[in-house]
């Protein structure tokens, strides 16, 4: 069985087809009715607001992840090739935002930014001022949204570029140098390139989870893709021109993670050398390190300082009188589902970028880019999909149970409205993050190690047990942890697709914050934040440890 | 490790399990307040009838029950304001229920006349004015003067995508006809003191802050921010509230409501629940804990309600309101109202 040959390998190439239908199925579902006749509905949107959601979601998409490029390359660079003050609190902090999910932070930024919020109001009071007679920035605009989501998305990019970064080995930094090159020009022309699938996994994530984003542009009172997908679902109840609306966005999608894959094929990025020298961090003047730390209080203020303190002003002044008696159900049914959902999502992506890397071909190509696709559509729509596809099993599983045994056979809905349906829609969204950790760190191991193992005759399943699984655990904690954290704070599908009498802490937020009872929904609020901070603690203890064990191999 | 993920996943299963034999009834519901959950407690204790709920968007609900079929397990459909009762009647979801209970209990105008769907809680759209910027002998208002010259960029409103403002808006058609109801959407345009944003609250607030002088609101969120936080008094206190059209038609008013679903499949159950909702008993409780008016006439109403005083409403069926809602947004949409 276990030969150097490609038998065995049938068994991952399938397992990848497989573990996309989870996607596929889904978005299939919503994509179904793309080429039928939307009668009329098509024309009126393009007539009327196609171009503003085009240019909004563009407009938008681009600088989110400008800002977020910006600021997690820039702070990930200074933490970790650098020391000035506050810089070890720092390197963990940045990760922070990542537990404060968009809504939430354009509940709590608008809140505090707003006519008659806190500081406005300060400011009115302590400079005589009325209304219109000075200017402020508004939330509630394009570039409140971009705001919001660009210091909420940042940390993929930071959290990965700080790895890529930490795993750069000293001696390609130090060739730079040696030839000449200042530390700007090495950190542009080889930290960044070494860096480059990392990076663009991180900013791809920051890209689809803008464009499918609805409840903090929602809030922001911006029209994008996603608003108009729901309403045009919802509201106008045209389901096949909304599913063509999800299809021009998917296909945008589509092309950049190709061009993007087309681009990378040429190259290969494993780890540069051995990695037995762990970069050396330069110590900044007392200048240049007053300005490293503000830079990088910068996004850890606007992305969780804000919000956060915001929301835990509101909790203590007012709170959920209720918290005693919910919380502790909400925070244990809310971690399990995080945690069922990310030991799936790795296991899915394990045997998607396996078999990718030992079939890199159209088919397993094909299953990876599907199994992305899903982070990029909005979370209402996904539940639409998975409802549509669950509801028609269970028909079915129905239909035949009663012709064949009678009316008492009935066996009514099993999968819809059950733990598995919304499992199934955490999956579907969320397998991306996972996919993504599990195959960047793949793509850092040499092949050398596979081709060793098949001269030795070891088969592909021995093979990454014994020599990828160890090398990828980093990234893979790493997926597991963000798809955990993701799950936390998912609100409009568990909305739709659970169980009678479950209810999670994003549940209860929206309770209570869709009526607009924010005092009240800043408890569970702030819960959310805190079941999100212990995994980037966890986060930011693996780069740590990832750190130390490079020193002590340099020691040997 | 492991074996915490199955003890969850067994938890997680045996919560949606129902015990077979047991009765209940499945409720969906858009309607969302913690005195509720008190309520459903004290049904269940009295009838030994289990609640199961799911709580979430109206449309979100409606999509999910249409995927579910004739297989869904809903029995009752909860949600607030008639245009959206309208809607869910108009995909039909909704089966005709009599019940002698609930023709006695609730006022004709705030049923269904099939009896597709039964108001239970009343809330009116009401106008608040800054106490410091509308002189005190303003105590009479209707929303069709709101859209006169001398409140040019003084009216808070929020968007014509809230469901409230299509309502009122569709209560206008009624009365007036779409014509003049659009050139009234078109003078409140005018009017604004801000592009729409923000919920009901955030209108009052902005009265309070001084960014306009008049809001057009539902009566509770008033109500609440007289109860709620400092913060929330002190806004308050800046204005006050009018019950709109008194000398004509009356105050534009809507409901909460719930009915029975089309395939319930614990019909009996549902009527019993609905009837328990609409019982004096179930009433207040219901009502008050969001600061709503009952449906049920010569029910006690909260301390600040009763400080709001008496008003007229306007007798239109809450039926017509779902009737008219795609005329509402349309027209909205002409008036260029975000």
């Amino acid at each position: 069985m276990s030969q150097g040959g490609g038998g065995s390998r049938v068994p991952w190439v399938l397992g990848s087809c497989l573990a996309a239908l989870f996607v596929a199925i889904p978005v299939g579902v919503v994509l179904a009715s793309v080429f039928r006749s939307s009668d009329g509905e098509w024309s009126h949107l393009a007539q009327t607001r196609l171009g503003l959601y085009a240019s909004n979601t563009a407009i938008l998409a681009l600088s989110v992840c400008a800002l977020a490029a910006v600021f997690g390359i820039s702070t990930a660079w200074l933490v970790t090739m650098h020391r000035f003050p506050g810089r070890r609190l720092l390197s963990w902090a940045l990760l922070l935002p990542l537990a404060v999910p968009a809504y939430l932070s354009a509940y709590a930024l608008t809140d505090l930014l707003q006519f008659s919020g806190p500081l406005q109001t300060w400011m009115r009071e302590t400079f005589n001022l009325q209304a219109g007679e000075y200017w402020f920035p508004d939330m509630r605009t394009l570039g409140g949204a971009i705001t919001v989501l660009a210091f909420a998305l940042y940390p993929y990019v930071y959290f990965a570029a700080r790895i890529a970064f930490l795993e750069q080995s000293r001696s390609a930094l130090e060739a730079s140098r040696t030839l000449g090159r200042g530390p700007f020009r090495t950190f542009l022309t080889v930290a960044i390139p070494l860096a480059r699938p990392a990076l663009i996994g991180g900013l791809l994530l920051v890209l689809m989870e803008t464009v499918a984003d609805f409840g903090a542009v929602d809030y922001c009172a911006v029209d994008t893709f996603a608003t108009g997908i729901y309403r045009t679902w919802f509201g106008l109840e045209s389901q096949i021109a909304a599913s063509q609306l999800s299809a021009l966005l998917l296909s945008v999608l589509f092309l950049v993670i190709g061009v993007e894959w087309m681009l990378r094929r040429s190259n290969r990025y494993h780890r540069t050398a051995v990695r037995c020298s762990q970069p050396q961090a330069t110590r900044l003047g007392p200048v240049a390190g007053l300005l490293a730390m503000f830079l990088c209080l910068v996004p850890v203020t606007i992305g969780f300082l804000l919000p956060a303190g915001r929301l835990l002003d509101l909790a203590l002044f007012q709170g959920d009188s209720r918290a005693s008696e919910v919380l502790a159900e909400l925070v244990w049914t809310s971690a399990m589902l995080g945690i069922i959902a990310a030991v799936i999502a790795l296991i899915l992506a394990m045997v998607l970028g396996y078999a990718r890397r030992i079939r890199p071909n159209a088919l397993t190509g094909l299953a990876s880019g599907i199994s992305r696709s899903g982070y990029a559509i909005p979370g209402p729509v996904i539940a639409i999909g998975v409802l549509v596809s669950l509801g028609w099993a269970d028909h079915r599983i129905n239909d035949v149970s009663t012709s064949m045994f009678g009316d008492e056979a009935r066996t009514g809905l099993i999968f819809t409205g059950s733990i598995l349906a919304l499992i199934i829609g955490y999956q579907t969204r969320f397998l991306a993050v996972s996919l993504s950790f599990v195959e960047s760190s793949l793509l850092r191991i040499h092949r050398n190690l596979d081709d060793a193992a098949r001269t030795l005759g070891v088969g592909p399943a021995k093979a990454f047990l014994g020599i990828h699984l160890p090398l990828i655990r980093t990234g893979l904690i790493a997926g597991g942890l963000l798809v955990f954290v993701d799950v936390v704070k998912e609100l409009p599908m568990t909305l739709m697709l659970r169980p009678f009498n479950l209810d999670t802490l994003a549940v209860r937020v929206y309770q209570l914050a869709s009526d607009e009872r924010l005092e009240e929904a800043s408890t569970a609020a702030l819960a959310i934040i805190l079941v999100g901070f212990i995994p980037v603690i966890l986060l930011s203890r693996l780069i740590e440890r990832n750190r130390k064990s490079h020193q002590l191999k340099e020691l040997r | 490790m492991l074996k915490v993920v199955f003890a969850g996943i067994a938890l997680l299963l045996s919560l949606a399990a129902p015990a077979p034999g047991e009765e209940v009834v499945n409720v969906y519901s858009a309607r969302h307040y913690d005195t509720d959950d008190a309520l459903l407690k004290k049904f269940t204790k009295d009838t030994g009838i289990k609640v199961n709920i799911i709580e979430g968007k109206s449309d979100a609900l409606l999509a999910r029950m249409k995927q579910e079929g004739e297989l869904s397990p809903a029995d009752v459909f909860i949600t607030v304001d008639a245009g959206r009762l309208g809607k869910a009647e108009d995909q039909g979801i909704f089966q005709p229920v009599k019940s002698r209970i609930l023709e006695k209990q609730i006022p004709e105008s705030l049923r269904h006349p099939e009896g597709l769907w039964y108001g239970l809680t009343k809330r009116a759209r009401v106008i608040v004015v800054s106490n410091e910027r509308v002189p005190a002998e303003t105590t009479s208002l209707d929303y069709e003067s709101l859209a006169g010259p001398e409140w040019k960029g003084r009216v808070l409103i929020r968007s014509s995508s809230n469901i409230y403002n299509q309502s009122l808006i569709a209560s206008l058609i009624k009365a007036h006809g779409p014509e003049v109801t659009e050139k009234w959407c078109r003078g409140i345009v005018e009017n604004m003191a801000r592009t729409p944003q923000g919920g009901d609250r955030d209108q009052i607030r902005g009265v309070a802050a001084g960014e306009g002088d008049v809001a057009v609101v539902n009566h509770y969120y008033l109500a609440r921010m007289m109860d709620g936080n400092e913060a929330d008094k002190e806004a308050a206190s800046k204005v006050r509230v009018i019950f709109p059209n008194q000398k004509n038609r009356g105050t534009h008013v809507n409901v909460s409501g719930a009915g029975v679903v089309k395939t319930a499949p614990n019909r009996d159950n549902a009527i019993k629940f609905i009837e328990f909702l609409a019982s004096n008993e179930a009433q207040q409780k219901f009502a008050s804990g969001n600061q709503e008016y009952p449906v049920v006439v010569g029910i006690e109403t909260t301390p600040i309600l009763a400080g709001f005083g008496t008003y007229k409403s306007d007798a239109l069926n809450a039926a017509q309101l779902g009737a008219n809602n795609k005329e509402a947004v349309r027209i909205m949409d002409r008036a260029a109202w975000r």
